[in-house]
């Protein structure tokens, strides 16, 4: 197998995979072993490109050309490898966890389900592997688009409210913002590809530049900066594996992504901090962090407590994208793995325990930790690797922006990161303290949390959630110990590209 | 060599199957007529269009006679691929005719149906490829004349449009007799009819206050007919009763035809160094074209009937094609061009594909469309694919247009207008997402019964949406064409190669 027809099958892979699994209708057990499988290949497509692109063997397609002189291209680079190597993996496990909630949940239209969710995948590997900027706008927009029936796909009122926002959000703030600083950025610069150091050097300055620099990052509304984030708690009416899959890895991280790809690829790190287009944003970008940390811990539902917390930690990376220094770049490249594996851990935790015990409030997990011993490891061990504590990859990532904003001279951002991750010990680990060492509710006892009585019988006695849903959380919460071994490796794959982007 | 005479076999076969069809008393048989009257000139503006881009300006003389005194048809790259547009258009639309209008017209008016679509379309290829200002006039009321016919054949179905046709009647000829006014204020100063000739005249006359006001005139009459935002109220009423099939001819055509015939006189009879002209683009095109897009999106987000919807949809894209013309820059122009042919797919198709729902449900209401997504899963997905097109989402046509237009007002320092046009997608995007929820996301009624709509009609809806995705995902032929069409628009036409002459 060639390289370069590798590139073409991470879009081709989940495409047809798309359309076995509709042809699959009838079939549940095999159309589920195709999802699987689509993932699983799709997985070992990328391992493959990585192993090209570490054998110096990078490779380039070009599909069509959307508009002249702007063709639609695929690349491997670094930053995009990691990006996609860590979402096609994660795409398997949760395929695998899908089967168990679904199934669990007994969700109508499943194969709807599991169309959308493979076409979504194929825009995030779009995303990964854009050459350039247009690319990535096409995927970016292709990946809002196919995850619509993802977060609609109760079709209850509420579910229609909150696609509403969703896409209105999402698709406004793309077109509003992201495409004209598009236009721009090509009027100025005649070009758009992703380039080390940045294109827009010595073709704009001064407030300018920092307008500019705000279209982009207010216009990528997947990486969720205050205000343009409620999209992300109004997106959580989605079935929990979307949530998990696409809140925590997919949508948010391809959002940060771009923003990632913009900051060292189009305007360049060096670029960056001699013109201080950035520092506005950086403001912005630490209230959002705290901001967000706040409302994570008044809400008592926990999947809306954890939209926020992903809020908050997606100000991380576009902090360290701000910061201008090519350690923070690097600390905002780290953050999305991390934060991916640690996410995407609690997500499926919060869904076992709502298929095995119906449970949806903070309040209402009084004890129900020695019934689900597994489910809230594995959501310790996810909560550890948010906060950052050493032992989990999450500290690595912590490390580095920290040190970029050192590096940066803005010593006060540090109190600010050490405000968020107290933040996040705050409202993280209740969940697990309540789980393991409060007792359960009596049985007569009346009910305090705000569970609505009606919203699922709950079962007589709870206990631990289906293995297809606790395997999967239990593997990412222990690989988010193990990225604290495997991060150094990663620093030395990206750590060039960023360092490349300094002028002499 | 027949070639030769390719002009006027495109705007006369409809003319000629017009007669032919008054005289059958089938349908059928007028549908075959129809179809052959539109199938030429479609064959014929591509013939004509791969000409006038390998060899330059085309220019035919009616019966021999040299122009000024004989009436000459003179096609360049702009008019040739606004011939190919409208008659591309008029194809596909004449081939979804027939089962849509066996629902929707009786049997008896079926023919004269038929006979008023071809003497519609050979008026409006006639307004597209004359060089003769008051050719043009003639052509144009030949065509708005069987329009107002058209659409008062919807009464079948809603007595409304009777009343429609007839504001649409009064609207019109109001039109028409402003540019004719306005055209005798240009004879009287310039003694000729000949478009080149006129600007040739023009360019030596000076400023003056009798060519302002044959300026105004022909701009306001032209103006109601392209429904230009005050001027739109005979438009949504038209569109919204007339029968399925001629609402997207017309919405695909009509008012498509009238813009050209505004940038002709615009670029060709008047130059773009005519003081007066560049005043009315910055404080009249650029205002209203504004307002068009804001005032009549908002608007399109409150119907509740989806052809209305569509129809203000409508009226607001004009309004982006008077932003960019109003622009008054090449990349402007040429944006205008691309968006003309862009909206002229996307719009007919969409009409289409109303057609169809119309044609299951008897209704075109948005509680109509509640649960179609899985009952009509083919006409819904083109309606989607139409609506992704319409707000601007890559790897569609109107990606291409919206790109070109923001450059162009970057380019002319414009933010303003950088920030209105994509506004606009966002309210283009509320009103296609109700039509999109209720099919998709609201259940249908209960004991509905409705299926898919038969192949026959779904053809040319998917026709043209491919169209919309393949130009989207390579966008490098409309683009020249549109490129070559404003350079042969807003180039000074006296300094290009001499037309090559045939009989």
């Amino acid at each position: 197998m060639s390289a370069t027809l590798a590139l073409g099958l991470v879009l081709l892979l989940p495409g047809v995979g798309a359309v076995v699994i509709g042809l699959l209708h009838h079939f549940p057990n095999i159309r589920e072993a195709m999802s699987l499988l689509t993932a699983s290949l799709l997985f070992i497509t990328v391992l493959y490109l990585l192993n090209a692109h570490l054998n110096a063997d990078p490779q380039q397609l070009q599909l069509a050309e959307l508009l002249p002189g702007l063709p639609v291209v695929l690349v491997t680079e670094p930053i995009g490898l990691v990006f996609a190597a860590l979402s096609s993996f994660l795409w398997v496990v949760i395929s695998a966890y899908s089967i168990g909630y679904m199934r669990g949940m007994q969700e109508r239209r499943q194969t709807r389900f599991y169309i959308f969710f493979a076409l979504a995948m194929a825009g995030v590997m779009g995303v990964a592997f854009a050459g350039n900027l247009l690319t990535l706008f096409l995927f970016y927009e292709m990946l809002s688009l196919s995850t619509y029936p993802l977060v609609v796909h109760r079709e209850t009122e509420e579910a229609r409210r909150g696609g509403r926002i969703y896409l209105g959000i999402l698709l406004g703030t793309s077109i509003f913002f992201f495409l004209p600083a598009m236009v721009w950025t090509w009027w100025l610069a005649g070009g758009l590809a992703f380039t080390p150091g940045g294109i827009l050097t010595g073709k704009i300055e001064g407030t300018a530049a920092a307008v500019l620099f705000g279209l982009y990052l207010f216009g990528v509304g997947k990486a969720a900066l205050i205000p343009v984030h409620r999209w992300l708690p109004a997106a959580m009416v989605a079935p929990t594996p979307v949530s998990a899959f696409l809140h925590a890895v997919a949508v948010v991280k391809a959002g940060v992504f771009t923003v990632l790809k913009i900051g060292v690829y189009i305007f360049g790190v060096g670029f960056l901090s001699q013109t201080s287009a950035s520092e506005w944003m950086m403001w912005i970008a630490a209230f959002s962090m705290v901001m967000a940390s706040v409302i994570a811990l008044r809400k008592d539902e926990l999947k809306a407590r954890l939209a926020y917390s992903t809020v908050a930690q997606l100000a991380y990376v576009t902090l360290g994208v701000s910061l201008a220094s090519p350690m923070g770049a690097l600390g905002g490249a780290l953050q999305i793995v991390s934060h991916a594996m640690g996410k995407i851990t609690l997500f499926m935790c919060a869904g076992a325990i709502e298929v095995a015990g119906g449970k949806k409030y903070v309040s209402g997990l009084r004890g129900l930790g020695r019934k689900m011993p597994y489910t809230f490891t594995a959501f310790l061990l996810g909560s550890l690797c948010i906060i950052g504590l050493p032992l989990t990859g999450g500290v690595w990532s912590k490390y580095y922006l920290m040190k970029g904003g050192a590096d940066a001279g803005e010593p006060i951002l540090l109190a600010f990161w050490i405000l968020s991750s107290l933040l996040s010990i705050a409202y993280l680990m209740p969940v697990v303290v309540r789980g393991f060492f409060l007792p359960s509710p009596a049985e007569n006892e009346p009910q305090q949390s705000l569970e609505p009585e009606t919203s699922k019988a709950v079962p007589e006695t709870i206990r631990e959630a289906p293995l297809w849903c606790v395997i999967p959380a239990c593997l990412t919460g222990i690989l988010s110990v193990v990225l604290y071994f495997l991060i150094p490796s990663i620093t030395g794959f990206v750590a060039p590209v960023l360092e490349g982007g300094v002028p002499q | 060599m027949i070639t030769g005479h390719l002009p006027v076999i495109a705007v006369m076969t409809p003319l000629l199957g017009a007669i032919l069809c008054v005289l059958t008393r089938s349908s059928i048989l007028a549908w075959g007529l129809t179809l052959i009257g539109a199938a030429i000139p479609a064959l014929s503006s591509l013939i004509i269009l791969v000409q006038v881009l390998s060899r330059g300006m085309l220019s035919y003389h009616m019966g021999g006679w040299e122009p000024p005194w004989g009436i000459e048809f003179r096609i360049d790259a702009a008019n040739a691929f606004v011939l190919v547009i409208v008659s591309a258009v008029g194809l596909c639309c004449a081939f979804f005719a027939r089962k849509s209008v066996d629902e929707e017209i009786p049997q008896s008016s079926q023919p004269l149906f038929y006979t008023m679509l071809l003497l519609c379309l050979g008026g409006m290829l006639g307004v597209v490829a004359t060089g003769d200002a008051f050719n043009l006039f003639v052509f144009l009321e030949i065509s708005s004349l069987s329009a107002y016919v058209l659409v008062a054949m919807g009464a079948q179905r809603e007595r409304r449009a009777l009343t429609a046709a007839f504001n649409y009647l009064i609207i019109g000829t109001i039109g028409a007799s402003f540019y004719v006014i306005g055209l005798g204020l240009i004879y009287m100063l310039t003694g000729t009819l000949n478009m080149a000739d006129i600007a040739v005249r023009i360019s030596t006359l000076g400023d003056n206050t009798a060519l302002r006001m044959g300026f105004a005139f022909i701009m306001v009459g032209l103006s109601l007919k392209f429904a230009m935002f005050p001027l739109h109220f005979w438009l949504p009423n038209a569109y919204t009763f007339a029968p399925s099939v001629v609402t997207a001819f017309l919405a695909g055509t009509a008012t498509k035809v009238a813009l050209y015939a505004g940038l002709r006189v615009l670029y060709t009879m008047f130059s773009i160094g005519f003081l007066f002209q560049t005043e009315t683009m910055l404080y009249v095109f650029l205002p209203l074209g504004l307002a068009a897009v804001f005032a009549a999106s908002i608007t399109a987000i409150f119907q509740d009937n989806v052809k209305r919807m569509l129809a203000y949809s409508s009226v607001a894209q004009m309004g982006y094609l008077l932003i960019g013309i109003s622009l008054a820059n090449i990349g402007g122009l040429m944006a205008a061009v691309l968006h003309l042919f862009n909206h002229a797919i996307l719009k007919s198709g969409l009409f289409l594909a109303i057609g169809c729902v119309v044609y299951r449900t008897g209704s075109c209401s948005i509680a109509a469309f509640r649960g179609l997504g899985h009952q009509m899963p083919w006409t819904m997905a083109a309606l989607v694919i139409g609506a992704l097109g319409m707000i601007g989402m890559p790897a569609t046509v109107g990606f291409t247009s919206k790109w070109f237009l923001v450059l162009a007002a970057i380019d002319s320092g414009w933010w303003f207008v950088a920030l209105s046009i994509v506004a606009g997608s966002l309210l283009t995007l509320i009103y296609f997402g109700r039509i999109i929820e209720a099919a998709y996301l609201q259940p249908a009624p209960e004991n509905s019964t409705i299926t898919e709509a038969p192949f026959l009609l779904l053809l040319p809806v998917w026709l043209l949406m491919i169209t919309s995705i393949t130009f989207g995902i390579n966008s490098e032929l409309p683009v020249t064409l549109a490129r070559a069409a404003s350079q042969a628009l807003f180039l000074d036409p006296h300094n290009g190669l001499p037309p090559q002459v045939s009989p």
